[in-house]
């Protein structure tokens, strides 16, 4: 059973917020997995729950949010249950996170080195020295120029690039097993952006880490990722391994998607197909599809009830009740 | 300045809008009470382009590239520190006060921030309508109607007039902000990164909006935008700036065929295409470091520090902007040989 080998193991997560105007469904029974050393997608645009799925995962939700169901078994273990002394231990030792905005993700007033030496003093029990050694050797994986020069600057002297290489080399500092990358390359030039994605996937092959990446953006996902899930509204709604989701888009919303995009490698062919209509408000969600208000194929099916993942092929799943290149309706 | 001109001065037809060595410094300044300028911010340095009636010309670049400054200088937004910018004929940087206020009805900029730059505390009727207001050829009756038949136009429902902005999505205020530049009937819109800030599926919705309002008011854009894809799609030319410089200008399809600046290059080979099949086998051309701080420029070409093919006269000359295909200008000594060895960062062997 591939099962059994899953680092990762989201099982029906649900994730509220309770606010003035009704509860917010953020995630709405989010199930995926991760193998070890796998890349792993979630795509989708503001307010999908990709964000609230990953902190969900490592049970850091904010405020007043509220896991209210489901289970992240990592490594075999509920990482739910755990208490709150428990999963420090595994925050940013055997998964770690690297946020999106370098600029603010990094503490101003300390300097690299006591940033970076930080999880190791914490979890690997390293004395000072051990700690700042093992600190320059992480800067120069990262390839940051003249790491113990500069290891005792303060995050204010490094650009952008180098700011979220800083938090690459702590998100790895204790050889994490999975690291939670939540849009981070969305602050930083294309140029920059090349730089780091192209450095997240040598180490993560240098080091058999496996990622799961978070992102609006579907072409660092074609170039990253093993296995891609797709989110509109807190559910996933398309999963695929990345070259049968790009060569065979299944649901309405990644045909939209794919279609609402232009590209930088095509001459302009005619105008973008746009989705129309703005997505749903996540108070008001439940019952029919999410997805059906703005869907061209909609039927009347998706307006009483809303698809759950179906197998259309080997490791391609949709959550779609219509076939939208046979015609056909799902059962 | 004594830089030589060699902008692409209007050579066929007349052009709308013609800039013409255009230069912004920013003083840095040290000392407190005493204050003295250390040095300048070269933020726009030498830069000429013209752009068509009709036309869009695209401007991209990286953070501090200084794009947004020279869409802001071409409006007057910004004071030039030099260089002329000519609307239909008229110097800009000349003009005073009442008659620049006069032009600037012709010529109006949309900005990337739909929720900072609309007036949390003005209704959106007020928003649109304000500029009707200072220019003042209307009465109340007529502009509430003129801003109603805006709301439309841009498609939104002309009843929102009394609404403020918190009460809309991003998508929806980039409208209201489309909808303000256009109350006066403008010939030429800076469109400064406007859907930047806007998700994927809304960012097309806009894009097609930009597009239709071109073709039904003859509009010309200046669209500032770092999203390569967006601007080869609706762009007629591209212009790539670098550091305060403008490197390379064409229209779309050559810039994007065949690229002939190696930071061009670089750039087009750094954006990511939602093809995993064409990823693999993308030759990444990843560039080393970051983009040098424009207070200190390098010397010479300023991209040397940084070029893969860099010879050590790049870092003591500068490369004129030169038209070395018709309409396609390139400031790089090596473009040719460079052609040579790489060739297009977009093709994909297949």
């Amino acid at each position: 059973m591939r099962s059994s080998e899953a680092l990762l193991e989201i099982r029906n997560l649900r994730t509220e917020f309770p606010t003035r105007e009704g509860i917010v469904h953020a995630v709405n029974g989010v199930t995926f997995k991760v193998m070890p050393g796998e890349a792993v997608g979630l795509v989708g645009e503001s307010g999908c729950g990709k964000s609230i799925t990953a902190l969900s995962t490592i049970n850091l939700v904010p405020n007043p949010g509220r896991i209210v169901e489901g289970e992240v078994l990592f490594d075999g273990q509920d990482l739910l249950k755990l208490t709150n002394d428990q999963i420090r231990k595994i925050r940013g030792n055997d998964v770690s996170m690297i946020f999106q905005d370098p600029m603010t993700s990094l503490n101003p007033v300390l300097t690299i080195l006591q940033q970076l030496t930080e999880p190791l003093l914490l979890h690997k029990g390293m004395d000072m020295a051990a700690a700042e050694k093992r600190s320059v050797e992480l800067m120069e994986m990262v390839e940051i120029p003249a790491a113990q020069a500069r290891i005792r600057d303060y995050p204010h002297q490094f650009s952008g690039g180098m700011r979220q290489r800083v938090m690459i080399a702590m998100s790895l500092a204790c050889q994490p097993k999975l690291g939670i990358c939540d849009e981070p390359t969305t602050a930083l030039d294309v140029t920059i952006q090349a730089q780091i994605l192209d450095l997240l996937n040598r180490l993560r092959h240098d080091l058999d880490m496996a990622i799961i990446m978070i992102t609006h953006d579907l072409g660092i996902v074609a170039g990253l990722c093993d296995r891609i899930n797709v989110m509109y509204a807190g559910y996933i709604i398309e999963r695929a391994d990345a070259e049968e989701l790009f060569a065979n888009p299944q649901h309405p919303y990644t045909l939209g998607l794919l279609r609402s995009i232009p590209r930088v490698d095509q001459a302009r062919q005619t105008k973008l197909v746009p989705i129309e209509g703005f997505p749903p408000d996540l108070v008001k969600i439940g019952g029919s599809c999410p997805f059906q208000p703005r869907c061209v194929y909609a039927v009347d099916k998706c307006v009483q009830q809303n698809p759950q993942l179906m197998r259309v092929g080997e490791d391609h799943s949709v959550a779609c009740w219509v076939d939208v290149y046979g015609g056909g309706i799902r059962e | 300045m004594s830089a030589p001109t060699n902008g692409t001065a209007a050579t066929d037809g007349e052009t709308i809008l013609d800039v013409k060595n255009l230069e912004v410094l920013f003083p840095i300044r040290r000392g407190f009470l005493i204050e003295r300028t250390t040095g300048h911010v070269r933020a726009v340095d030498n830069v000429s382009f013209n752009i068509k009636p009709g036309e869009t010309l695209g401007l991209v670049g990286e953070s501090g590239c200084g794009k947004t400054t020279t869409g802001r200088a071409v409006l007057q937004l910004q004071k030039p520190t030099g260089g002329h910018v000519y609307f239909k004929g008229q110097d800009l940087t000349t003009a005073s006060g009442d008659d620049l206020r006069h032009l600037r009805q012709k010529m109006q900029i949309v900005f990337q921030d739909p929720f900072a730059s609309l007036d949390p505390r003005m209704t959106v009727g007020s928003i649109i309508g304000e500029p009707l207001e200072i220019h003042g050829h209307m009465s109340a009756k007529e502009r509430e109607e003129k801003v109603r038949e805006l709301l439309r136009i841009v498609g939104l429902n002309p009843y929102f007039v009394n609404r403020y902005p918190h009460e809309f999505s991003g998508g929806q205020r980039q409208r209201i902000g489309v909808a303000r530049a256009l109350v006066l009937d403008p010939e030429f819109i800076v469109c400064d990164e406007p859907v930047s800030a806007l998700d994927v599926s809304i960012q097309a919705q806009l894009i097609n909006l930009l597009e239709e309002l071109q073709d039904r008011f003859g509009l010309t854009y200046l669209f500032i935008a770092h999203d390569l894809a967006v601007v080869r799609h609706i762009s007629n030319r591209v212009a790539v700036m670098y550091v305060g410089k403008m490197v390379e200008l064409a229209d779309r399809n050559s810039l994007y065929e065949m690229p002939l600046h190696p930071y061009t290059k670089a750039l087009l080979s750094a954006v990511p295409v939602p093809d995993p099949k064409i990823e693999k086998k993308r030759q990444r051309i990843i560039m080393q470091g970051d983009v040098p701080n424009p207070a200190n420029p390098p010397s010479g070409c300023r991209f040397h520090t940084r070029c893969p093919y860099a010879k050590p006269d790049c870092s003591e000359t500068e490369p004129p902007l030169e038209e070395v295909q018709p309409g396609h200008y390139v400031a790089c000594f090596y473009w040719k040989d460079i052609l040579e060895r790489a060739p297009n960062p977009l093709a994909v062997a297949s």
